[in-house]
């Protein structure tokens, strides 16, 4: 037996990685000795480009952040940009806002909750979610044109009312999906590989998610009772009634529980909102936007995977001066290489994924 | 968090103080950061356990050119306040905030890549997105946008 170690590139070409992850993994054995992630494959320059982009073309910028939750990048942005510019939003289309946020976030998770359980060996629940991902993607193509990128928010609303369909279809997604919920539970929350591969992999504790940054159902899984949603409220977010669901100790598991417990919550609020929706007053959805004041502001939101901030520094001009998005998964990945310490190197790929990176919105 | 408060707490630091849409920015010196953070972070009525950002600034042609800008939050009180501080060209200098923060390990490590600002007692001060063979720093406002031996 000697005391020598190997060094292991995971990444960047690796399914579990989830795009371009690299991370070097010092081995002893099987047992992680050191963890470093390697990041920016994904680089394209967004905050540098946004520079030299009108307020109005960089919301087609945000959809590419995080791909997998475009409406939620449009909407944190918009949100920013209102700010700036003291808008106030119709009723009706913040409700609108929150209905399609809110089924990005289950779409979101969903898509999490498939390719983790594969990461994890598990094949089967990848079909089963990405079933209903596809509802909410047909519902998001038939109000906006647009699947994965559909840029549809703007600044004072919305691109276009939503129609007595949306409304249809999204009944029609909310009425059945907690049995679908039940469903993906049925496959793993009592299995037993499941509940090896994740029970006590990667715990974290509340101090160490506070110091780390990290936010989103990572941090709620660790026990921080805190969705910005509710702290911070938004978008009328304060007229829907939906709880915070908290975990106990932040192991892969945790996450998992919390992001289930997150979408039957999601699918609450986006009832409430069509259920809720105010009758158009005929004013019009969006506003016109030519002057941006000088000054600058921070905005967040709670996007499915934690606090993503927008700071926009203007000068004044059609650009701005500084764009510079908080990205939560950037945050939350600088902790990985901590929980890997000490775990087998099948874990690697359980505390990778229960992160839900997505890599084009850690490098950008 | 309003600016009667952080002036009673930390006003000996404050060089100048905004409101903006509810939004309180302080700006302070460099030599202040540590101290200034250290008072927000342990006193009970600021509370502020949270880095949620911090990123660089290039305010090109003005002078200071730089700005290093930290953006707090109290997981208590749920407010934030923003803290600035103004960095000159030829020593763009900083401590880092790793030892209040872990948090601050990568978001630093972004701000020396974008910008060139170091972070004295970071414990890693690498290039984080960019290649370690790259030169300059991409979000300097002198910086091209496009690439020079593009043909």
């Amino acid at each position: 037996m000697t005391k020598e170690t190997i060094t292991l590139n995971l990444g960047p070409q690796h399914p579990s990685t989830h795009g371009v992850l690299r991370v070097l993994l010092e081995l002893d054995g099987e047992i992680i000795v050191d963890a470093k992630p390697d990041i920016g494959f994904l680089h394209r320059g967004l905050e540098k480009l946004a520079e030299y982009r009108t307020y109005q073309q960089i919301l087609v910028l945000t959809d590419r952040l995080d791909y997998l939750a475009a409406m939620s990048n449009n909407f944190a942005y918009v949100l920013a940009v209102e700010k700036l510019l003291e808008i106030e939003v119709p009723k009706r289309a913040q409700y609108i806002r929150v209905a399609l946020v809110e089924l990005q976030r289950i779409a979101s998770h969903l898509f999490w909750l498939g390719t983790h359980a594969h990461d994890l060996g598990a094949m089967t629940p990848l079909f089963y979610a990405l079933c209903e991902r596809e509802d909410i993607m047909d519902i998001f193509e038939a109000i906006s044109g647009g699947r994965l990128t559909p840029s549809f928010m703007r600044f004072g609303g919305l691109a276009a009312d939503a129609d007595s369909t949306f409304v249809k279809n999204t009944k029609k997604f909310t009425d059945t999906f907690s049995s679908k919920v039940d469903v993906y539970e049925n496959l793993l929350t009592e299995n037993p590989m499941w509940l090896s591969r994740t029970r006590n992999v990667g715990m974290m504790s509340k101090e160490f998610c506070i110091n780390t940054g990290i936010s989103g159902p990572m941090a709620r899984a660790a026990g921080i009772e805190w969705d910005l949603r509710k702290s911070n409220p938004y978008s009328s977010y304060e007229d829907f009634d939906f709880a915070i669901p908290t975990g106990l100790q932040g192991d892969v598991f945790d996450c998992y529980m919390m992001r289930i417990r997150e979408m039957r919550e999601s699918a609450k609020i986006v009832r409430q909102a069509v259920d809720g929706l105010p009758e158009s007053d005929g004013s019009p959805i969006k506003a016109k936007v030519n002057k941006f004041p000088a000054g600058e502001i921070y905005h967040s939101i709670e996007s499915p995977r934690g606090e993503l901030g927008f700071y926009i520094v203007s000068d004044g001009g059609k650009s701005p001066a500084r764009f510079r998005v908080r990205p939560p998964s950037f945050v939350n990945l600088q902790g990985v290489g901590e929980l890997m310490k000490g775990r087998l190197l099948s874990d690697a790929v359980a505390i990778i994924g229960m992160i839900d990176i997505v890599l084009a919105e850690v490098d950008r | 968090m309003t600016i009667d408060t952080l002036t009673e707490k930390i006003g000996e630091y404050i060089k100048e103080s905004d409101s903006f849409r509810d939004e309180v920015t302080v700006t302070i010196d460099r030599d202040a950061i540590i101290p200034v953070c250290c008072i927000l972070k342990e006193d009970e009525d600021c509370s502020f356990d949270f880095l949620s950002d911090c990123c660089g600034l290039d305010r090109l042609p003005e002078t200071p050119r730089f700005m290093v800008v930290y953006n707090l939050y109290s997981l208590k009180y749920k407010h934030r306040v923003r803290i600035k501080v103004p960095l000159e060209e030829s020593d763009a200098e900083i401590e880092s905030l790793t030892p209040l923060w872990n948090a601050a390990n990568w978001l630093e490590r972004e701000c020396f890549d974008m910008f060139g600002i170091r972070f004295t007692g970071h414990p890693d001060l690498r290039r984080i997105i960019t290649p370690p063979n790259m030169e300059g720093h991409p979000l300097k406002k002198d910086f091209p946008l496009e690439g020079s031996d593009t043909k």
